[in-house]
């Protein structure tokens, strides 16, 4: 049952990451995108999936999707039939799964969460297209409406990898992808679950991709998070997935742990809908909360992987809340945001950002957002810009999305 | 904590606005007249079951976050104001320890299409006004927004068994100690693109619109009201689980019925649709209400109506026990159950 009477608050549970995968403009799996975040590579070319001749800004970080994909539960046709979301989350899915060693076992339920903004967003546009263009032609049509919706993306992944759920998807904007995680991690702690699945995905679509553009939002020179010249995101794709797994549980089976997930905090900025505060008050709230929930200091965290879209009104309100929350120790604090490297991945965005903290933190090196030139005197801390080495052993991760959706994930290396 | 209350509940329908009208239309069971939705490019209309204009315009309307909205805002808000009661003042509760949970299957489909249509004609004037508009978290942002609610707010989506998923997940933010109270709204728009998607696989179906909240706060320590006693796991539509053996795992999960208790189904009177739901509790003999069947496919607005009756039933002493049964479009059948303090020697039958 999801809920009975007999549900109580329980002993908090740890929770492992035993696999994590990973697709983005820099590549698909671990070891491409590890050796782009560490060097600071950048995955920006024109756009090719639409037509973007109308637009503003005609760059962004695509994905090379391969047209066939072994080894799933799944035919050739059923393949073919998924958007681009799908696939990429099938991807980090696959990675994930095999890292972790889990196998299938459908007798088991196995929730799933993930986070996206728009789902199979370009077979909702082809159905659209099609709707006025042909109004009286179907063919096609009721596939497109089945696959558009991200609960089918789910459930097509349950079956690709002999799952049985439940199923839940978290759209909350760009915040999605942390949030999923968040939830996920809560689900163990709370003792729910002894397994998840969490991540997020979402692909380049029209309509997405003009909606940014349309609110002047994209850079039409470099995205360039915390630089005092900045003028705005570059928008990616991708997904990545990480299978969460009770510490003992995981120990017991003699799994390998990449890493442990120790914090998640969430708060609302109500202040506009596209728009923070100025002072960064909910990321503020978010990032105590996860640190209060982590039993870490701001001190103890040594590296953030800051929301940083290189928008002018995120960075400053990021920025002053990040040094809010460090207090005196914000000039000890590393800082960087990877979106430099892959672009804003909205729903994807938190979870491949937290398998980015992951890898620094296994690798022991700091990400850098290598196009900052002149840093926003608003940053009380140091935005990392060159790739380096560093011992630490917490990192914390920032999403925050529209609707003023803000979370906030810690994560511990496991030594 | 020894459990969930249901302290209130709010509901936007073709009915009307509130859940009077909603409980009225469902016991009289005369169907909402439909209404014709001009779909471009076809002579005839789609139909739909429209929620009423609202009569007076509802004070929250005015608020600057509200202004351009879209209607699954105006209707999620309003349930869930309605459900707050005198709650819905920001002075109320702390504003950090308020838990929002949105559940949408189509969302803001009208600003989607509006917004995409625009691209197509000319990226270059589409409406920056329009775009944040069609986020799915959007409704639930305004409603913060309105409240002072900084506290966790998440949008889920899916098919309409994700509106009793959303109260589990409400039942464990509140048993955690997460929040204080915890909104639980489903709610959905007409469009003629969704009635237009959805009559490609029904074509005598008929889409409905507005909202349904619950909101949920911990069990007093005196005093038995009505209560979330139980949500089954979602049993998933998959190669190996077809909707008849999802929603037969959905009614085998749930306990034995008690003297006295209601069922509060989903079927909408399409028998291709109703089929599995209507197999699995072929064997019941109590009280049984279709909201579906007068109101139309409301979607996750639809499933929300279904707990609203559910706990109205129960307040009004019209059952003991009330059990609501969600076989949803295209993921999962899930079931909740809802007690009250009425023994069922005391119910007044529907």
């Amino acid at each position: 049952m999801l809920f009975s009477p007999s549900y109580r608050s329980t002993p908090k549970q740890r929770v492992a990451i035993t696999g994590a995968g990973i697709v983005t403009g820099l590549g698909a799996g671990w070891t491409p995108n590890a050796d782009g975040f560490r060097t600071g590579a950048r995955a920006f070319r024109p756009v090719t999936l639409f037509d973007v001749s109308g637009q503003r800004v005609r760059i962004a970080a695509e994905v090379d999707l391969p047209e066939t994909l072994p080894d799933l539960n799944m035919t050739v046709r059923e393949w073919r039939r998924m958007d681009r979301a799908a696939r990429l989350l099938l991807m980090a899915t696959r990675e994930a799964w095999a890292q972790s060693g889990w196998r299938r076992d459908p007798s088991q339920s196995l929730p799933i969460v993930l986070g996206t903004t728009s789902g199979g967003m370009s077979l909702g546009e082809a159905y659209y297209r099609q709707a006025i263009r042909q109004p009286h032609r179907h063919r096609g049509q009721p596939t497109r409406v089945l696959h558009y919706q991200a609960q089918q993306q789910a459930l097509t992944a349950a079956e690709a990898f002999g799952v049985r759920g439940p199923i839940t998807v978290i759209a909350n904007a760009c915040a999605s992808g942390a949030n999923a995680i968040g939830h996920g991690w809560e689900c163990i702690r709370n003792g729910h679950a002894t397994r998840v699945l969490a991540g997020g995905f979402d692909a380049l679509s029209q309509l997405v991709f003009a909606g940014f553009d349309s609110l002047q939002a994209l850079s039409p020179t470099q995205c360039r998070p915390f630089d005092a010249q900045r003028d705005g995101l570059a928008l990616g794709e991708g997904a990545a997935v990480v299978c969460l797994e009770a510490w003992e549980a995981a120990e017991r089976r003699g799994a390998r742990v990449l890493g442990e997930v120790i914090g998640y905090g969430a708060a609302t900025d109500g202040h506009h809908l596209t728009q923070p505060h100025p002072d960064g008050a909910a990321a503020f709230a978010s990032m105590t909360e996860a640190c209060h929930r982590a039993d870490v200091q701001a001190e103890q965290i040594g590296y953030v992987n800051a929301h940083g879209t290189g928008t002018p009104l995120n960075d400053s309100a990021e920025a002053s809340a990040i040094s809010r929350w460090a207090g005196p120790h914000a000039n000890a604090l590393a800082v960087s945001s990877t979106k430099a490297s892959i672009g804003h991945l909205l729903g994807a965005a938190g979870a491949v950002e937290a398998v980015v903290c992951l890898m620094a933190l296994e690798g022991q090196w700091l990400p850098p957002t290598a196009t900052l030139r002149t840093p926003d005197p608003a940053c009380g801390f140091e935005v990392v810009t060159k790739p380096r080495g560093a011992r630490f052993d917490h990192a914390l991760t920032n999403s925050f999305g529209f609707g003023g959706a803000n979370a906030t994930l810690i994560l511990r290396r496991n030594p | 904590m020894s459990g969930v209350s249901v302290i209130g509940t709010g509901a936007v329908s073709p009915a009307g606005w509130g859940v009077a009208p909603l409980w009225d239309c469902v016991l009289a069971n005369q169907p909402v007249p439909a209404t014709p939705l001009p779909r471009p490019g076809w002579e005839s209309p789609l139909m739909i079951r429209r929620a009423p204009q609202w009569k007076p315009r509802p004070a929250f309307l005015s608020h600057p976050r509200l202004r351009r909205a879209s209607p699954i805002s105006s209707y999620a808000v309003a349930a869930a104001l309605e459900a707050l009661g005198p709650e819905a003042d920001p002075a109320s509760q702390p504003p950090e320890r308020l838990g929002i949970i949105l559940c949408v299957m189509s969302g803001c489909v009208n600003y989607s299409r509006r917004f995409y249509d625009e691209v197509l004609e000319d990226p270059a004037t589409a409406s920056p006004l329009v775009f944040p508009e069609t986020v799915f978290n959007a409704p639930a942002s305004h409603l913060a927004a309105l409240l002072g609610a900084t506290g966790i707010n998440y949008t889920l989506v899916g098919d309409p068994g994700v509106f009793p998923q959303g109260l589990a997940l409400g039942a464990d933010w509140l048993i955690e100690g997460r929040v204080e109270g915890c909104l639980v709204i489903g709610a959905e728009e007409g469009d003629w693109l969704t009635a237009d998607a959805f009559r490609l696989f029904h074509r005598q179906l008929i889409l409905g619109e507005g909202a349904g909240a619950l909101y949920l706060k911990p069990q007093p320590e005196h005093g038995t009201p009505t209560r979330l006693s139980a949500v089954t796991d979602p049993h998933l539509f998959t190669r190996d689980q077809n909707r008849r053996q999802a929603a037969n795992a959905m009614r085998a999960q749930l306990p034995a019925p008690k003297p006295g208790e209601l069922l509060v189904d989903g079927r909408v009177g399409v028998e291709r649709m109703d089929a599995a739901e209507r197999i699995a509790w072929k064997d019941w003999r109590g009280d049984c209400v279709h909201p579906k069947t007068v109101l139309g496919e409301g979607l996750m607005a639809g499933s929300a109506w279904q707990c609203v009756i559910a706990v109205e039933a129960l307040k009004r002493g019209r059952c003991s026990v009330a059990t609501v049964s969600v076989v949803g479009c295209n993921e999962q059948a899930i079931g909740a159950r809802f007690e009250g303090n009425i023994v069922a020697a005391d119910v007044s039958p529907l």
